[in-house]
């Protein structure tokens, strides 16, 4: 097994996670974490893809890497938009119960 | 599809430079909104709004004067090494949507999000005006970006964008909708993504023209496609995944609503609609096209008999779209047919002037909805009796974006089902004709239901009906007028929306 095959059914198991957590939980910080582990998955999977597409002489294809980044950023700021609602939500919650 | 043909000819067309203003105008406005500050980010975005309307004119006048796609390679790097903007017949015909029905969301946002005082900034009316902006961005980078991992980044910013306008008046059930919303685009994102990198590690190049020449049935690419078609049918609310979108739709402010039912939806159906016509024209997709459509049946039924159901309004309206976007994915069997047959054709310039004649349509429902709620206090369809007299401009056009709805001549709805029942009986797929008629039916029983309570006279007991400001009636007036003569477009000498598909150009200059 080379180290690709292996990276790319780590990649597949922590997908599976991802949207098993995401199907499964109810609570919504839960079904954050699993968006993450869903797209971690999908990040390994671009490494390996870099790794796979490897050029004569080349130690791999930079262009999923750059796509990974950009994926990394804009799972980031999605993950700190979830919470920032979620927080929001928590803080009106506990408002409306303080005024009954 | 013959070799090269997606190439387009006119890589160096400097018409092309227009695709990157309709992406940098409202961005730019965005940016400066947001540095003046919420005083003036009113005038700034009706400033950028207009701008962009011009260009949405310039680049739909180019490509009908051209009859070509226009293309832009940015940096003047062309693919694959570098990224293209492409604008073919249905991104025009989006983008030109997209800038009426913003406009026309912004007009009449500018009653409701007006600045508290002269120079006085408030987070929401910022947050609005901000917003529009950026909606607009992102929805012409769906329209015009000529790689899946550019339309990735734009899927994305259109989540940001169109998540915080739900929840603008930050109640708790409007953030609730907002979260769900929110965890049900990203994991459309993410499958999106997912299917992104297979199709790149199988061929190299996420380029759309140069993957529809490589393409070929293989596991990676029938695993690739399912996943984005999962990832962006949760996007799109198709039934069964359309449990997100009547809460969020119903609960945000009227203009934010119409912009999320008009347009905001329709950028993720024009991307599956991309990936299957223009990514994997190789794939044999007889069997996921029914299977798209018969999700799409169901969204059709299930969605209208739960408008029917409904007892207040807004919720009735964002039940109607779940089953309109049903309409949408009718289109998928019947236009992948026989490759260049007219029927083909028909069936995609159909399904396209739904989606077109549905963002009209909607948007002027909600928005009449937004004023007669606002005049009565509550939307509680039981109690809506009077309220045609009182406020009559918002009922015609309510009404009007009913009839568009139903496809009585010669609305734009009416000649979008015209097509697709054509192509349905000419393919002999009859089943999808009938799903159509029991829609309409439904519809024009909800429809019929709220103009119905609307026309009757009210109890002297109930409280009296405020007027309402003219100018937020007068623009869903009008946009329900568009939706309304939407259908004269059959007599147009060019078939806008087939422009840049040499297999269907045949009958594109009919």
């Amino acid at each position: 097994m080379t180290g690709a095959t292996l990276f790319g059914l780590c990649a597949a198991v922590l997908v599976g996670l991802g949207l098993y957590g995401a199907i499964v939980h109810h609570l919504i910080l839960r079904r954050i974490v699993a968006f993450n582990l869903l797209g971690a998955g999908a990040f390994l999977l671009f490494g390996v893809v870099a790794r796979r597409g490897t050029g004569a002489g080349m130690g791999g294809d930079p262009v999923p890497q750059a796509l990974v980044i950009t994926g990394i950023v804009v799972a980031f700021s999605a993950t700190a938009l979830a919470v920032a609602l979620l927080l929001r939500l928590h803080a009106v919650r506990a408002a409306e119960d303080a005024d009954r | 599809m013959t070799p090269g043909a997606a190439v387009l000819p006119c890589a160096g067309d400097p018409a092309g430079a227009l695709l990157v203003l309709a992406i940098v105008l409202p961005t730019a406005g965005f940016l400066l909104a947001l540095s003046v500050g919420g005083g003036r980010a009113e005038r700034v975005a009706l400033l950028f709004l207009a701008g962009g309307f011009a260009v949405a004119i310039a680049i739909v006048a180019a490509i009908w004067r051209s009859g070509h796609a226009l293309s832009y390679a940015l940096g003047g790097w062309t693919p694959p090494l570098g990224i293209a903007l492409r604008a073919d017949g249905l991104s025009a015909v989006m983008a030109m949507t997209t800038a009426l029905v913003v406009g026309a969301v912004a007009l009449f946002g500018r009653q409701n999000f007006a600045a508290p005082a002269p120079g006085v900034e408030a987070r929401v009316p910022l947050s609005f005006w901000t917003l529009l902006l950026a909606v607009t961005t992102a929805l012409n980078l769906i329209w015009f970006a000529g790689d899946l991992f550019s339309l990735y980044v734009a899927l994305e910013l259109l989540t940001f964008t169109a998540v915080p306008l739900v929840c603008l008046d930050g109640r708790a059930d409007t953030l609730e909708a907002a979260l769900r919303y929110m965890l049900f685009a990203l994991m459309g994102s993410v499958l999106y993504l997912l299917g992104t990198a297979l199709l790149y590690s199988a061929y190299g190049t996420l380029d759309i023209a140069l993957l529809s020449e490589r393409v070929r049935p293989e596991p990676a690419v029938w695993t690739a496609a399912a996943l984005m078609t999962a990832g962006l049918v949760a996007k799109t609310a198709l039934f069964p995944l359309h449990l997100w979108l009547p809460p969020a739709h119903a609960g945000a402010p009227p203009a934010a609503s119409a912009l999320l039912s008009a347009l905001v939806v329709k950028g993720s159906f024009f991307l599956l609609v991309r990936l299957w016509f223009d990514v994997l024209p190789g794939l044999p997709s007889r069997a996921p096209a029914e299977l798209l459509a018969a999700l799409g049946a169901a969204a059709v039924l299930m969605g209208s008999v739960l408008a029917l159901r409904q007892a207040r309004l807004k919720l009735l309206i964002a039940y109607s779209t779940v089953a309109q976007i049903g309409y949408l994915f009718l289109m998928f069997p019947l236009a992948s047919g026989p490759a260049g047959g007219p029927v083909a054709a028909g069936a995609l310039t159909g399904g396209m002037l739904q989606a077109v004649s549905h963002a009209t349509a909607k948007a002027a429902m909600f928005m009449a909805a937004g004023v007669m709620a606002g005049a009565l206090g509550h939307d509680r369809i039981a109690g809506l009796a009077g309220t045609a007299r009182a406020l009559p401009m918002s009922m015609f056009a309510f009404g009007l974006g009913g009839a568009a709805l139903i496809g009585l001549p010669p609305s734009g709805g009416f000649l979008a089902k015209w097509l697709l029942l054509t192509a349905s009986v000419q393919s002999g797929q009859w089943w999808w004709a009938a799903v159509m008629l029991t829609g309409g039916l439904f519809t024009c029983g909800y429809v019929f239901m709220v103009v119905g309570r609307a026309m009757g006279e009210k109890d002297a007991s109930e409280p009296r009906i405020i007027a309402a400001p003219i100018t937020g009636q007068a623009v869903a007036l009008a946009l329900a007028v568009i939706s309304m003569l939407l259908g004269l477009a059959a007599l147009a000498p060019l078939d806008l929306v087939l422009v840049g598909r040499p297999t269907l150009a045949v009958v594109a200059c009919r």
